[in-house]
């Protein structure tokens, strides 16, 4: 069997005293969409946050295509920022609160990454992130500025960032929590379609529904560690363990 | 270096006591011209709060002026300049005339964004538990807004505090001024000119941290209530 | 009267171009330094270079221009290192606008919201690429408008180097005063032209604010 596109091993991350990951064990294989639940403060995001190394795992492996990330191979030494760049440049990460660019167009928060981190020429990189932008449907905003769209439209500006990264993995921090109600639609479409294109996600999500429908496994977190993981349809319509159905039930309401 | 200091050692009991009178009369010009700046940039921000155009206008056009002239020539015009139409004042008189119009017009800025930094709501509050529009600018904007301006205050009063050295120039006998008699009495300028430095720094560079902390402590507290 | 007036500005005319070069040379020297400790201050991870600055921002800060004008220009000069008295000013004027700008853009780089560095470096930018395309652009824009405050106060900060008899307009204006006693219009004048001089930089002020707005 082919080994996993991303692997977690063992990840513990500590604030201080304060443990939010006790031990995270879990893989996602190429082409596989894997969503994350579980209550506010279980640790997904900083979960997520270590895959790419925001934040510094306190101990852990991560491996991604079967490299370890953040760590110099042959030593313990964990690696600069300046290091991590090209390891980071191959997961794209869509954040709750989107951070996009003000002081850059739609058009240049897409391509930025193309010219200046993967060195593609720029009339190219224009190209590429026009394609990106009208995979998200937004070709007609790339040239305005971020902060004259809707919550819904920058964040699938971020998700056309990220894929303009042209990344191995995608990883997504409750994408549509900080949105209106009724803009969570127009991303939620987008992700399916991306979905639906075969690509690999990691996905931090309070949508249970759309957990249930998009993903093909999820895993369900609960004070700094995975109680319980299954495929999709299984765990939510049939959760197992006792702390995951209390879960679903408060949510169902 | 030690060459440097050892002079301190040699002439600082020289020194060091007719500078330290000499800063006293450089904190009592700064203390003076503050007042008038205070008084000065309070009735402009009472006219700027006026329904008056003329008052608004007028503060405007102080505004402009006096941020837009070199306290040098305010002190120049008012200490070499006046005396030809007939107006004679001392030197200490003129100075702290001086720097009252010049930092009359920052003063008046300060209160300004201080009175702009509370929250509107604050006001409506007030007014919705009844008070009238003048008790709630008396019991409810005035406190709040004196506490937010007083760190900017407090930075206003460093800087003019330094601007004082400029009254040198007109002959008041502050701390500069001491520093150049001494310069020429003993030709270290060097020396003499780093310690009046070092004098004005160990006056600024305390309120500096108190404003710095005070400015901190207010920012907590509007983070935490709006 | 008029005449009068027409003459004593034909005469202190002489002194503008030294109050422009200084106020130029001290800007373009307090901007470059202020960005470069600015940004040093804002990232560096090692704590004596943090110290350092801090220490060079708290003394230009906190001592007169006029105290630091004449450490440079009397001092260093006393101890063989003889300066001119407009590239003293210029240096001594850009030093301490260096220490004042440091604050400002410091302040321009805390003012961004942690998650655009973190957004920037997610995509694999390298912390460098971080502060040039994305930090520092955003936190220019934040400084501009106390750097045109800056400015305006540098300007007339620059009269101060009449004290180390730069040419400039005021040096211009109380040599005149000895030649002609007509003291009180002399100064008018002065503060005139430098009134004039500012009005430029307080419409670029309200324009910048006006284009890049508050809260943006
Ligand atoms: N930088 C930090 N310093 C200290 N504690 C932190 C930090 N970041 C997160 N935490 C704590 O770690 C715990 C887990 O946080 P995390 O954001 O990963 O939870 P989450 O599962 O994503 O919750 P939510 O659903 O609310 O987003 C929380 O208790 C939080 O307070
Ligand atoms: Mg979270």
């Amino acid at each position: 069997m082919e080994s996993p596109l991303l692997q977690i091993k063992d990840l513990h991350k500590s604030y201080g005293s304060l443990e939010v990951l006790k031990g995270i064990d879990f893989s996602v294989s190429k082409g596989e969409k894997v969503a994350v639940i579980g209550p506010s403060g279980s640790g997904k995001s900083t979960c997520l946050r270590c895959v790419n190394f925001l934040e510094k795992p306190s101990r852990g492996h991560i491996i991604l295509d079967g490299e370890r990330v953040g760590v110099k191979p042959g030593s313990d030494r964990l690696m600069s920022d300046a290091e991590l760049a090209p390891q980071r440049a191959q997961m794209g990460m869509v954040f709750q609160l989107f951070y996009l660019w003000p002081h850059l167009t739609v058009l240049e928060n897409v391509s930025i990454g193309l010219r200046k981190v993967q060195g593609v020429p720029s009339n190219e990189a224009s190209e590429i992130a026009m394609d990106m932008l009208e995979k998200v449907h937004l070709g007609n905003k790339a040239n305005t500025f971020p902060g004259l769209l809707s919550g819904g439209q920058q964040q699938r500006v971020a998700i056309a960032r990220a894929l303009a990264q042209r990344p191995k993995l995608l990883l997504f921090d409750e994408p549509t929590s900080a949105l209106d109600p009724e803009l969570v639609g127009e991303v939620l479409n987008v992700i399916q379609e991306l979905a639906d294109e075969g690509r690999t996600m990691l996905l931090v999500t309070h949508e249970i529904n759309f957990a249930r429908d998009i993903a093909d496994r999820v895993i369900f977190m609960d004070g700094g560690v995975v109680v319980e993981e299954g495929p999709a349809r299984e765990l939510i319509t049939n959760p197992q363990a006792e702390r995951t159905r209390v879960f679903l039930s408060k949510i169902e309401k | 270096m030690i060459e440097f200091l050892e002079v301190y050692v040699k002439y600082g009991s020289q020194w060091f006591p007719r500078m330290a009178d000499a800063a006293l009369v450089s904190a009592s010009l700064a203390f003076a011209g503050f007042i008038v700046a205070f008084a000065i940039g309070l009735m402009l921000s009472i006219f700027q709060r006026s329904p008056l155009r003329l008052l608004r206008f007028v503060a405007t056009i102080y505004v402009v002026v006096f941020r837009g002239i070199p306290l040098l020539a305010i002190l120049f015009l008012l200490y070499f300049g006046l005396p030809g139409i007939g107006v004679t004042m001392s030197a200490f008189t003129a100075s702290a005339v001086g720097l009252g119009l010049s930092f009359g017009a920052q003063m008046a800025e300060v209160f300004r964004a201080g009175l702009e930094a509370i929250h509107r709501g604050q006001r409506e509050a007030a007014i919705a538990v009844g008070m009238t529009p003048l008790q709630a600018f008396r019991f409810v904007t005035l406190p709040q807004a004196v506490r937010i301006i007083s760190p900017s205050m407090l930075v206003t009063f460093i800087v003019l505090l330094k601007d004082s050295s400029l009254c040198a120039l007109i002959t008041v006998n502050e701390l500069m001024l001491e520093g150049r008699a001494l310069a020429t009495e003993y030709f270290l300028p060097l020396n003499i000119f780093v310690a009046i430095g070092v004098f004005y720094f160990l006056i600024a560079w305390p309120l500096s941290l108190l404003a710095r902390t005070m400015d901190a402590r207010i920012r907590a507290k509007q983070t935490r209530t709006l | 009267m008029l005449d009068k007036i027409q003459h004593i500005l034909i005469a202190l005319l002489g002194g503008i171009s030294v109050t422009i070069s200084v106020t130029l040379g001290a800007l373009i020297i307090a901007v470059l330094l202020g960005l470069l400790l600015g940004v040093v201050r804002s990232f560096t991870k090692w704590k004596l270079l943090r110290f350092t600055i801090d220490v060079y921002v708290e003394l230009f800060r906190n001592i007169p221009a006029l105290a630091i004008l004449f450490i440079i220009y009397f001092g260093l000069g006393s101890v063989g290192l003889r300066l001119g008295s407009v590239t003293a000013a210029i240096l001594g004027l850009g030093l301490i606008g260096g220490a004042v700008l440091c604050d400002v853009f410091r302040a321009g780089f805390s003012a961004l919201h942690s998650g655009q560095r973190e957004a920037a470096i997610a995509i694999g930018m390298t912390p460098y690429q971080t502060i040039r395309l994305i930090l520092a652009p955003q936190a220019i824009r934040i400084a501009l408008p106390p750097l045109g405050n800056y400015a305006i106060q540098l300007l007339k900060d620059t009269s101060i180097a009449s004290a180390i008899a730069a040419p400039e307009i005021m040096f211009f204006a109380r040599t005149l005063v000895t030649s002609t006693f007509e003291t009180t219009l002399i100064y008018i004048c002065a503060a005139g032209i430098y009134l004039l001089l500012s009005l430029p930089l307080f419409r670029a002020i309200q324009s910048i604010e006006k284009r890049f707005g508050v809260g943006r």
